[in-house]
């Protein structure tokens, strides 16, 4: 079978393909250090020198200062990783979700509600 | 031989490992139907008595990352630890392994052309830990041995959904050819429709969750017409987890009763559902 390089256009989606692996591998790899309470408190104490630790892209650290969602899936993020970098905050995936859809919390668990109608 | 008794496939989102930590089973968001669910499914294990559990599930970063993803992999350890994964939940109990199956597993699945990947230490994260914790609550010791088999959902591109129905019904082959008089259940775990990234967050799918859940009883086939995008767009970036479920029902050998299903919205960002399957 012969692989299309043509993307599948999916509205509000980005599929984390080999493409925002290559560039989200710093990144990922510094939110997949968040594993362990040190490293979290070690980011907390010293963010510019965890950050420069993992070699972060100019574009990703930014994401990172911004804690803006969006951003750092722009930057190559995954969202599994980027759930370690949020429990830092002890923010959840209603707040997550609520960030990336412009939306307070409580309407975004009111849409959530409602599709279950 | 070995007996495959039935499946089990449910939802694994990490705040039910938040509301077990915090014993708020009984709070009104988990009302009318996520808890209360689940005690069919343990009368249900009380009759049929599994020795082992076959879990089929979905690593989110906590044993694997990017440097290395496999595709499907398969546990060979003898016991199985959760551990933090950033959010501060507190780790679940560890489970044992059953080498015995795992090995034959491995040895029949790549005679079967799954080019898998092996692992004799292997963390198992809330996909696994909390599935297990809602099946067997409380502080005895899990009664049943365990094999993780793991599928990446985290790279692009993943298996189709047909691969995906073919390892299931080889993992079933393998038990029903296991020299072992063991009875066997298969736990699937993850989905239904949610997505956690992007400016589409928070998509559900109602319609075709309970689509998907009744096809899941007769016709399993029925899904793998889907693409893995198609089942993206379908069902959200995370509702992929569906093919643990999927691959959970194809390693039952021939028809199934459905001893009970459910269907709540939303757990977190998530369609929840709890389905009890028995091999006839």
């Amino acid at each position: 079978m012969v692989i299309s390089k043509q993307k599948r256009e999916i509205p509000g989606t980005v599929l984390f393909d080999g493409e925002q692996a290559r560039k989200g591998y710093a990144l990922n790899k510094m939110c997949f250090s968040f594993n362990s309470a040190e490293n979290r408190a070690e980011f907390v104490r010293d963010e510019d020198a965890y950050c420069a630790k993992y070699g972060l892209t100019p574009e990703q650290r930014a994401a990172i200062a911004s804690r803006n969602v969006l951003q750092l899936l722009a930057a190559g993020g995954n969202v599994y990783y980027l759930a370690k970098f949020a429990g830092i905050f002890g923010l959840d995936m209603q707040d997550v979700g609520a960030q990336q859809t412009g939306m307070s919390k409580d309407a975004f668990k009111a849409k959530l509600i409602d599709a279950g109608r | 031989m070995a007996t495959i008794v039935g499946a089990i496939t449910t939802s694994h989102v990490p705040a039910i490992g938040g509301a077990i930590a915090k014993n708020k089973q009984q709070d009104p968001y988990w009302k009318p139907s996520f808890f209360d669910g689940f005690p069919v499914a343990h009368q249900w294990l009380d009759k049929v008595r599994p020795d082992v559990a076959v879990v089929i599930y979905n690593d989110h970063g906590l044993n694997f990352f990017l440097d290395k993803m496999p595709t499907f992999a398969v546990g060979a350890a003898p016991e199985y630890c959760n551990a933090d994964e950033g959010w501060g939940i507190p780790a679940l109990p560890p489970h044992r392994g059953d080498l015995d199956l795992s090995w034959h597993l491995i040895e029949s699945l790549i005679a079967e052309e799954f080019d898998l990947t092996t692992c004799q230490e292997m963390l198992i994260d809330h996909a696994f830990a909390i599935p297990m914790e809602l099946l067997w609550p409380g502080p005895a010791p899990c009664p049943v041995r365990t094999v993780p088999v793991c599928i990446n959902t985290v790279q692009f591109p993943l298996p189709t959904p047909a691969r995906c129905f073919k390892l299931g019904a080889a993992i079933g082959r393998a038990i029903e050819f296991w020299d072992n008089d063991a009875r066997v259940v298969i736990v699937g775990t993850g989905g239904l429709s949610h997505q956690l990234d992007g400016q589409r967050a928070g998509f559900l799918n109602k319609e075709f969750d309970l689509l998907f859940m009744d096809k899941l009883i007769d016709d399993p086939l029925w899904v793998t017409r889907y693409s893995i995008p198609d089942l993206v767009e379908l069902t959200g970036t995370q509702g992929v987890e569906l093919l643990m479920w999927l691959t959970a029902r194809a390693a039952l050998p021939g028809g199934v009763n459905k001893v009970h299903s459910n269907y709540h919205i939303p757990i977190s960002n998530t369609a929840a559902a709890l389905m009890v399957l028995e091999s006839v």
